[in-house]
Parts: structure tokens; C-alpha cells; sequence
């Protein structure tokens, strides 16, 4: 189908079930009961980031997956494009589109600067360079060109860009009865939510969500052909072999600056995506820690492979969301049928790795990985599948020996 | 006049001369061979005639035009192809992958969308792939990764890779060295077929006396930089010089 082969139709068929029924798997505890509160996931706001960090960590596994290159600021890329994302729903209107295409066109361009420069360097050299002009970036956006008090104020400094009641809006309207209008497609209003209750489940369906699914979907075929392409094959050979590649008649150069700019203008896209979902840019995205995430979501995943990227996002940003929402109540109402010593104890030392904490379970886990699944989570499913046929294979064995 | 012509070549690092005077002219469809004892500038030598390094003096003509200050991609589409002392392949991608990025890259072809296997197909760059793979007899592995393959068969790989563009100059550097005898007989008949039916030079670095003298037609002595003789194998055996500076104690 659409030029993909058994396989990859099949994968691309998977991830969309997963992402059309997503208000569904994600909500599979019944609406107000306690395992909702902390394990439920179908809410919006949670499930656009899943996409949307998903577009980005695809776009970036083209780079990093396929050559190698592990670029260490793709950030800026993503910041860029909620900046500009911002500044169309200042200036022109509130519709999604023009303003995703901004983002990308920004960022593609930005990607084609930054990339030209760094990529006369390969290995550690290269993600140095691209991690300082992320930090650039950042600081740009941080202080230099967000001056409130200056002519020239594009990103509002450290308080951020955001819509005001007076901003232009030559397509739009600047306020709608006083407050600031919503960002839409054609009409459809982003935050806009369809609510079905089956019994005791709550399930949501969001205007926004599914906007940022279908883009998530068409960037993930974007990225199966580009796998399955010549193209890919030679940033692929670029990566398993550097030197044989020079000796072999091909000037990888602008197979690299292609590659480095599509995943740029991913970065774009998804950065385009956030501002439309919530029209609020800060410096903050771009900052180097953010460059960090994405490098760790690709590697949680498993780098270079197709699906490796949408996993890995998930997995981060639902356990971020989880880890992040349990508190010492939650610890001692989980706790209570301890002996009150104990209780106190466990929730003690619990406490610094949840809430303001997560950060730490999410670093074991990221290392838990590393070290005992190098290829990321795809590998650990590889492994499951292998382990389950094993399984299956030794279970039919001792059913027909006694029969022999 | 040969189809490589190498003249007053000499490469200095810092204090060591490691080229100086290097004349050697490789005649069209021979086979010649570089030899020499350890540090006598054979690699530095290949190194210039491929840019990866360029000399401080002289010159490099292949076919009539200076190799000189071009980056190795584009050398070798003006017609050389290298084969390394270790083979270098792409060892994360199957051998029929290995085989068909040499004749993209050579047709220039390959920023295309369209899946691999069509587009292979449309330009008959899969029906010469295949062709090659038949030739090195490595149809039946295909589809393994070329890191699973014998040292014995990566090399091969990597000739046949070299030869699937159809270069008129073929570089090898030590192609045998850390083989087994077996296979360092392979390797020579392999060449000796390709020397015979195609229309290509062979210039053969080499330490191993077997490999030159079942191969060459012509060979260069090098000794500290600076080419000592160059003459037919029947001569360069009975060379004292020759035997003095470099095989006195093996031959």
C-alpha cells in the first residue's frame, strides 16, 4: 500500500489503530476511581504531547538513526518553530495551518544554516557545534532579542510570546468579547472536545489531538520511505562506514544537509504543533536540557529503527506525567497497610523519586535501559517476541514427543 | 606514457621525509607492484595517489589529468578505486546493499523517495548488482549482514564492490595481510581472472613475495622514501641492490 512493502504497511497500519483509539487505550481505568487519577492518560493535553513529541523524535531519528550524526541541539529547531508559530497568530489569525508552515519553513531554514556549518565536522566535534547553537539560540530568544523594552522584542524574553488583545490579526479578529480568540482549523477550535461516557468511562476526543495525529501519522509514512529509499540506504552506508563512503564516488555532503534539514523542519513542525495547541513560546524549549530529552526519548525507543521513536516519546512523557503526579498523600494512602514506622520510612525515601523527584526514576529508567536493552525499548519487544516463540516452539516440542 | 604517471613526489612530516623523489609510471592494463621493507612510504605513497594526503612536491597525473588537491570522491570518479589492508565495508547493511550503493553513488542517482528495490530494478543498477554478486559468488548470501561475513568473503565483497563501477585503475593496499594461506590463493586467482578478462590496472601494494611474484608484471622497489628500482619480477629477484635493501633475509 502507498509503496510500502507487507511489513511496513502493517507497522504504519499499528500506529494508526494506536493513534485513532488512543482516547481508548489511554483511559482504561473507569472515570474517578483512584487508578484514573494516576494512570489514566486519554486527557488532551497529555495525548497531543505524545504526538507531538512523536513527530519531533521521528524527525530526529532520520538524522541521528540513519547517519549517526547525533545532533545535540535539535531544540532550537523546536523553539523556532513555536516562535514563529506564535508570531502568525499575532499578526495574520488564529488558523493552525499558516502558522505550521511558518515553523517549518523557519526552521528548514535555520536547519540549513546551522547544518551547513556543522556538518564540516563529524563524531563529538559535530555535536558540539550544533549544542552551541542551541545555546546561541537560547540565549537569543532568552535575552538578546526579547527585550520587552526594545524595538525589536521577537520572543518577550524570559516571560515568554504570547497573544495579547491588541496584536493585529489582519485575518482574524484581535479579541473575541474581550478575550483572546482560540486557535482553530478552518472553524474547528483546537481545544474543542467531543465527550462519550460508556458507563462509567469518560472518554474524550479532541479537535487538537487528532489534527496533531493525522500530521503524526502522514511525518511517520514521510519517514518509512525515506527508511526504505535510496536516500536512506547511503545516510544509512554513511553511518556503517564513513571512510569506505569517501572512496566511493559519492559527495555524502548534501545527503547529509538534506537529512540534517527534513529533521529540522520536523523539530519545526512539532514546535508549530505545541504553539497551536497552547499559543504560548518560551525560551525554555530551547534550552539544552531540552536538547538532552530528545536524544534520550530517540534512545529509549531504539535508535534507527521506525517504530523505536514513537515508543520512546510515549514512554517518556507518560512516565514524566505519572511520576510527576504522585505525592507524599498518594505515597501514604498507597502505603497505609503498613505499620505506621514503616510506612513513614517507605514513603521517605519514595518521596525523592516522585513528584518534584521524577526526574531521577526516569534517569534509572533511562539507564535500566541502556544497559540491559542497548537497542531500546523495540529491542526489548524483539526480545519478548523471541523469548514467546522460544516459548511456543519447546511447548509443542514436549507435546509430541510422548506421541512419538 | 602509463595511465598513472607520478612524478618528484616527496611528502615531509615534520622531521621525517617519508616521500622524497618518487617517480613510477603504471602502465595501462598491467599489473604492478609496490614493494618494500617496514617505514619505506608505500601507505603514505598510496595515501597521495587517492587524496587522502597531498604532497608537498611533484605531481599525480591519472590519464592525463593532475589527482592533485581533489577530494578521494572525486578521484575516484575520475576511475581509481581503493581496496583497503582491512576490508571496508558496510557492515550494517546486507552484502546486496553493499553491492548496489557503489553503482548509485557512480550513476549519481540515489536522492530519490521511491523504495530501493523499484528503483534498483528500473535503472538495471539491480540486474548489475546482481551480475557482480554472481561474479564474486556470493549470490547465496545476499541477504546477510556483511559484518557476518569471512574475512575471506569481505574481501571479496569489497573487490567486488570496487569493480561493480567499473574503475580503469584498481589500488589495493596489502589485500592479503592476516590472511590464511587458502585464502591468499583465492585472492590471487581472483585477481589474476580479473587482471586477465577486464580492462583495468592493478596497482598492488604488498609484503607477502607469493602475492607479487604470482601477480606482477612490473614492480617498484621503495626504500626510505624513494623508489630504489623498477624493472620486470625476473630482474628485481636477481637484483643485488634489491636483495640487499629489502629481501636479504627472506629471499
Amino acid at each position: 500500500m502507498l509503496g510500502l512493502n507487507k511489513k511496513d504497511t502493517t507497522l504504519l497500519l499499528v500506529v494508526m489503530a494506536l493513534a485513532l483509539f488512543a482516547p481508548f487505550i489511554l483511559n482504561p481505568f473507569p472515570e474517578g476511581s483512584s487508578l484514573a487519577q494516576m494512570f489514566n492518560a486519554g486527557y488532551p493535553d497529555l495525548m497531543q504531547r505524545f504526538v507531538i513529541y512523536g513527530i519531533l523524535v521521528i524527525g530526529f531519528n532520520i538524522l541521528f538513526g540513519l547517519t549517526g550524526y547525533l545532533s545535540f541541539g535539535h531544540a532550537a529547531f523546536l523553539g523556532i518553530g513555536s516562535y514563529s508559530a506564535v508570531w502568525v497568530f499575532k499578526l495574520i489569525g488564529m488558523n493552525v495551518i499558516p502558522a505550521i508552515l511558518l515553523s517549518m519553513v523557519m526552521a528548514g531554514i535555520f536547519a540549513l544554516l546551522i547544518g551547513y556549518i556543522s556538518l564540516r565536522r563529524s563524531g563529538i566535534y559535530f555535536s558540539i557545534l550544533t549544542l552551541a547553537f542551541a545555546q546561541m539560540s537560547y540565549n537569543l530568544a532568552y535575552s538578546v532579542l526579547g527585550n520587552p523594552a526594545s524595538n525589536y522584542n521577537l520572543t518577550n524574553g524570559e516571560t515568554g510570546l504570547q497573544l495579547l488583545l491588541d496584536d493585529p490579526r489582519i485575518l482574524g479578529v484581535s479579541s473575541v468579547d474581550g478575550s483572546l480568540p482560540v486557535t482553530s482549523f478552518f472553524g474547528l477550535a483546537m481545544r474543542d472536545s467531543y465527550q462519550l461516557e460508556i458507563g462509567s468511562w469518560l472518554f474524550t476526543f479532541n479537535v487538537g489531538y487528532y489534527l496533531c495525529a493525522i500530521i503524526m501519522l502522514i511525518s511517520f509514512y514521510i519517514s518509512i520511505r525515506i527508511f526504505r529509499s535510496p536516500f536512506g540506504m547511503m545516510l544509512r552506508a554513511v553511518k556503517s562506514n564513513q571512510q569506505r563512503m569517501n572512496y566511493t564516488g559519492l559527495n555524502t555532503k548534501p545527503y547529509l544537509l538534506a537529512a540534517f534539514v527534513i529533521s529540522g523542519i520536523y523539530a519545526g513542525l512539532a514546535g508549530g504543533l505545541l504553539s497551536s495547541m497552547d499559543p504560548l513560546a518560551g525560551a525554555e524549549r530551547m534550552h539544552w536540557t531540552a536538547s538532552g530529552e530528545i536524544v534520550i526519548m530517540a534512545i529509549l525507543g531504539g535508535v534507527g529503527t521506525l517504530i523505536g521513536p514513537i515508543l520512546g516519546a510515549g514512554f517518556n512523557e507518560y512516565f514524566k506525567n505519572i511520576l510527576s503526579k504522585i505525592n507524599d498523600d498518594v505515597l501514604h494512602a498507597w502505603l497505609a497497610f503498613l505499620p505506621d514506622g514503616l510506612e513513614n520510612f517507605f514513603v521517605g525515601i519514595m518521596h525523592y523519586f516522585v513528584g518534584k523527584g521524577w526526574h531521577l526514576t526516569l534517569g534509572l529508567l533511562f539507564m535500566l535501559v541502556i544497559i540491559f536493552l542497548p537497542g531500546g525499548l523495540v529491542e526489548g519487544g524483539q526480545r519478548l517476541m523471541k523469548w514467546f516463540s522460544r516459548k511456543d516452539k519447546n511447548a509443542t516440542e514436549t507435546k509430541t514427543t510422548p506421541a512419538e | 606514457m602509463g595511465i598513472l604517471e607520478v612524478k618528484n613526489v616527496g611528502k615531509r612530516f615534520g622531521g621525517l621525509q617519508a616521500l622524497s623523489d618518487v617517480n613510477l609510471s603504471v602502465k595501462e592494463n598491467s599489473v604492478h607492484a609496490i614493494i618494500g621493507p617496514n617505514g619505506a612510504g608505500k601507505s603514505t605513497l598510496l595515501n597521495c595517489l587517492v587524496g587522502k594526503l597531498i604532497p608537498d612536491t611533484g605531481s599525480v597525473m591519472f590519464d592525463g589529468q593532475s589527482v592533485l588537491g581533489r577530494a578521494p570522491y572525486e578521484i575516484n570518479q575520475m576511475g581509481i578505486s581503493r581496496v583497503f589492508q582491512t576490508p571496508e565495508i558496510f557492515g550494517d547493511l546486507t552484502v546486496m546493499e553493499n553491492m548496489l550503493i557503489p553503482i548509485f553513488a557512480k550513476r549519481d542517482g540515489a536522492f530519490r523517495m521511491h523504495a530501493i528495490e523499484a528503483v534498483s530494478s528500473e535503472t538495471g543498477i539491480n540486474e548489475q548488482a546482481e551480475k557482480m554478486l554472481e561474479e564474486m559468488n556470493m549470490v547465496d548470501k545476499r541477504h546477510m549482514n556483511a559484518a557476518a561475513l569471512s574475512r575471506g568473503d569481505k574481501r571479496r565483497l569489497e573487490i567486488g564492490m570496487c569493480l561493480s563501477q567499473e574503475p580503469r585503475l584498481l589500488l589495493l593496499d596489502e589485500p592479503t595481510a592476516g590472511m590464511a594461506r587458502a585464502d591468499t590463493n583465492n585472492t590471487i586467482d581472483l585477481l589474476k581472472q580479473i587482471s586477465d578478462e577486464r580492462d583495468i590496472t592493478i596497482a598492488i601494494i604488498e609484503h607477502d613475495m607469493h602475492v607479487v611474484f604470482s601477480l606482477a608484471n612490473r614492480i617498484t622497489v621503495l626504500a626510505q622514501g624513494t623508489p630504489l628500482v623498477e624493472d620486470d619480477p625476473e630482474n628485481i629477484r636477481g637484483n643485488p641492490k634489491v636483495r640487499e635493501a629489502y629481501l636479504g633475509e627472506s629471499a
